[in-house]
């Protein structure tokens, strides 16, 4: 495959298609909207539909509705557009159908700084929706990174039947790197699981031993119920607190049973290391390189960047934590992954680095944190 | 018994026979009948069931689904026009039957009603008009008529209620009629219509709570409400003798608007054999 001059939005719409993307329905804002322009050029010829809904609750929804039909969609918005979003979120999450949301952060709250970067969105990401559920967001901090995480965010999401967010900031979506994309054959791609069993047995919320029931498209001779309301198996709604409880039970399961699968992050001079710098999306370039520096003036530091930032990957900084004496988690916002840092590793040892006004963190900034 | 049922009732057999009876409607509501057309126009039209979708709102009506043997979907209050524009354009060859209260489609889904009729989406909405938010308990909706009350609206309502028909007609609807509960057999006629064509398609279900508004504004019971139905209906024949005043105080009942015109579904597919022509080429 030849190299290639690409941004982060592009190398998310090629993602989405090599991942078997057949549906975008999205509502433009700045900085997601390559994504939407590259994906309404794109799909028809791979026999694919695209449509620009009239707000982005809608946008969800029709991508849920296609997903239903039974072709891998996604949207892709901005922080306006992503609370909208929250409810048909839930929906998804209640009901089990795959899809992919792409947040492509800008600083708020509200409409903020349309074209400056922020990951203001973390917390949102995770509890923007209401009630008890659980969700899976990545985070790309390179243009490469998001091609894959593009891949992983929707094997996730058919893999475990639940909305997979690829939360992005504007760093990453605009920034244009020197990419090799691998060719489509190499590159694996997971499809829902489907049912063996005669209409009349299938359950579509049944439990299995993999906690993640069949999903059967609509149309295919398959006449099942799905509905917000809490269900039971065949998706009937009910109040029964002997099928309500189960059903919680099994979709945190479906993810905490498999966090070997879902949790991904990375490492760098961590044995040894005194002071630990964590950190996510564009800021962690920031963080690596202050990383380096402050090795290259004998500090004892170590790196970690989770690629999933939901589920929190607690065990990894656990470990930091017991090894460590002091995680230093800079972002751009005024704390929101650190907060779920200080509630695994304690709040005396963790040091927040934030800034919230649209500027990116820099080495520097980092590293006087490390030295100080 | 069931084969007694079977034969008198030719909705019997689309029901779903498991635990979900009785309905959950209050005993007298109009939307069962709506949902009695609905499976009487699909009937007759020999319809594929497992090729049927039908999508609801939130609300009594969007209840509706739930009761009936088709692939099935509940979704978020108003939002059903969007979820079922996404299902059309994933499975094409499939009937998509959209079904909403009047909040449900004219309020928090006015947005999408507008759009979908804008859009031509091949889709048939049926919204079950009462005039009031019934599943709530009775506030006043985008239809309930001026002066009437609601228990947001103790003092009488006082914004002018949306002309339904009105609105999908100019937003750019193929096909728009209407019609009540009390004229069942018509009902399930009109709805045939709308499935039959293509494009969006509206029929909009006259019908009462008598639970909430009927009681807030003391219009007696359910069958005094059906009554009241009757009486005040006229059909599009009727109306074109009544002078506007008059015409003005009747529910007119008909096919209200039919015209043919490519949809989004259509001219996508179009969009899609040129990309791939290209790509080909
Ligand atoms: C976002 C949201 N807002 C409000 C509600 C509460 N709610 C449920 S049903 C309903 C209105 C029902 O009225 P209508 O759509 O006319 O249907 P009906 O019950 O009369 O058939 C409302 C406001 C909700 N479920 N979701
Ligand atoms: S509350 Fe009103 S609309 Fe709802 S079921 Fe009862 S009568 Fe029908």
């Amino acid at each position: 495959m030849t190299a290639q001059f690409m941004q982060g939005n592009t190398a998310c719409a090629e993602g989405a298609l090599v991942a078997g993307c057949r549906f975008f329905a999205g509502y433009p804002i700045t900085p997601s909207s390559e994504i939407a322009e590259i994906l309404s050029y794109r799909l028809p010829a791979l026999g694919g539909k695209f449509i620009q809904m009239e707000d982005e609750i809608a946008s969800l929804a029709a991508v849920i509705g296609a997903s239903v039909g039974g072709m891998k969609a996604m949207t892709a918005t901005s922080g306006p557009g992503f609370s909208l979003m929250q409810e048909n979120i839930g929906y998804a999450a209640m009901t089990e159908i795959p899809c992919v949301i792409v947040n492509v952060q800008r600083t708020g709250p509200s409409t903020g700084l349309p074209t400056s970067p922020a990951q203001g969105d973390v917390m949102q990401a995770r509890w923007g929706t209401h009630g008890d559920h659980p969700i899976i967001v990545l985070s790309p901090s390179s243009v490469m990174e998001t091609f894959h995480l593009t891949v992983t965010a929707f094997n996730f999401s058919e893999k475990y039947r639940t909305p997979v967010i690829l939360l992005m900031d504007e760093v990453v979506a605009h920034m244009r790197e020197k990419v090799e994309l691998p060719p489509r054959e190499q590159v694996e791609v997971v499809d829902r699981v489907q049912t063996n069993v005669p209409p009349e047995w299938y359950f579509p919320y049944e439990e299995t031993a993999s906690d993640v029931p069949p999903l059967v498209s609509f149309g295919q001779g398959f006449r099942y119920h799905i509905t917000g309301l809490f269900h039971d198996q065949r998706g009937f709604p009910t109040e029964r607190l002997d099928e309500i409880q189960p059903w919680l039970k099994r979709v945190f399961a479906k993810i905490h049973n498999n966090l070997g699968d879902i949790l991904m992050y990375e490492e760098e001079s961590i044995p040894g290391a005194r002071t630990v710098v964590l950190s996510y999306g564009a800021t962690a370039r920031s963080a690596r390189h202050a990383v380096r520096l402050a090795r290259a003036r004998r500090h004892k530091v170590g790196f970690f960047k989770p690629l999933t930032i939901w589920p929190f990957p607690e065990e990894a900084v656990e470990r930091l934590a017991h090894t460590a004496k002091r995680i230093v988690v800079p972002e751009m916002n005024l704390g929101q992954l650190a907060l779920e840092v200080e509630r695994v590793a304690g709040r005396h040892k963790v040091r927040r680095v934030n800034r919230a006004d649209g500027e990116l963190v820099t080495p520097q900034q980092i590293l006087e944190a490390i030295e100080g | 018994m069931s084969t007694k049922l079977r034969e008198e009732h030719e909705v019997y057999d689309y029901l779903r026979h498991s635990k979900k009876f009785p309905v959950m409607w209050c005993a007298g509501c109009g939307i069962g009948i709506v949902l009695g057309a609905i499976i009487r126009a699909i009937d007759r039209m020999g319809l594929d069931r497992d090729r049927v979708a039908m999508v609801s709102g939130i609300g009594c009506t969007g209840r509706m689904p739930v009761y009936v043997d088709f692939n099935t979907m509940h979704t978020t209050h108003g939002r059903a026009l969007a979820f079922a524009t996404g299902l059309k354009l994933a499975r094409p060859d499939m009937y998509v039957l959209v079904v909403m209260g009047d909040g449900d489609a004219l309020a928090i889904g006015g947005n999408h009603f507008i759009h979908a009729a804008r859009r031509n989406m091949d889709l048939t909405a049926i919204v079950v008009n009462n005039n009031i938010y019934g599943m709530t308990g009775g506030q006043y909706s985008p239809t309930t008529p001026q002066h009437m009350r609601a228990t947001t609206a103790p003092y009488g309502n006082i914004e002018p209620p949306f002309p339904l028909c009105e609105l999908a007609k100019a937003a750019g609807a193929s096909f728009v009629a209407r019609s009540t509960v009390y004229h069942a057999k018509e009902l399930d006629r009109l709805i045939e219509q709308a499935i039959a064509r293509r494009g969006f398609s509206v029929v909009e279900a006259v019908s009462y709570c008598h639970t909430t508004y009927g009681r807030l504004n003391r219009l007696g019971t359910a069958v005094d409400m059906m009554r009241w139905l009757k009486e005040n209906s006229v059909t599009l024949a009727q109306a074109e003798k009544m002078s506007p005043e008059e015409r003005e105080t009747k529910i007119v009942r008909g096919v209200l608007l039919d015209r043919e015109g490519p949809g989004y579904v259509d001219l996508y597919e179009e969009i899609i054999r040129q990309a791939r022509a290209a790509e080909n080429g």
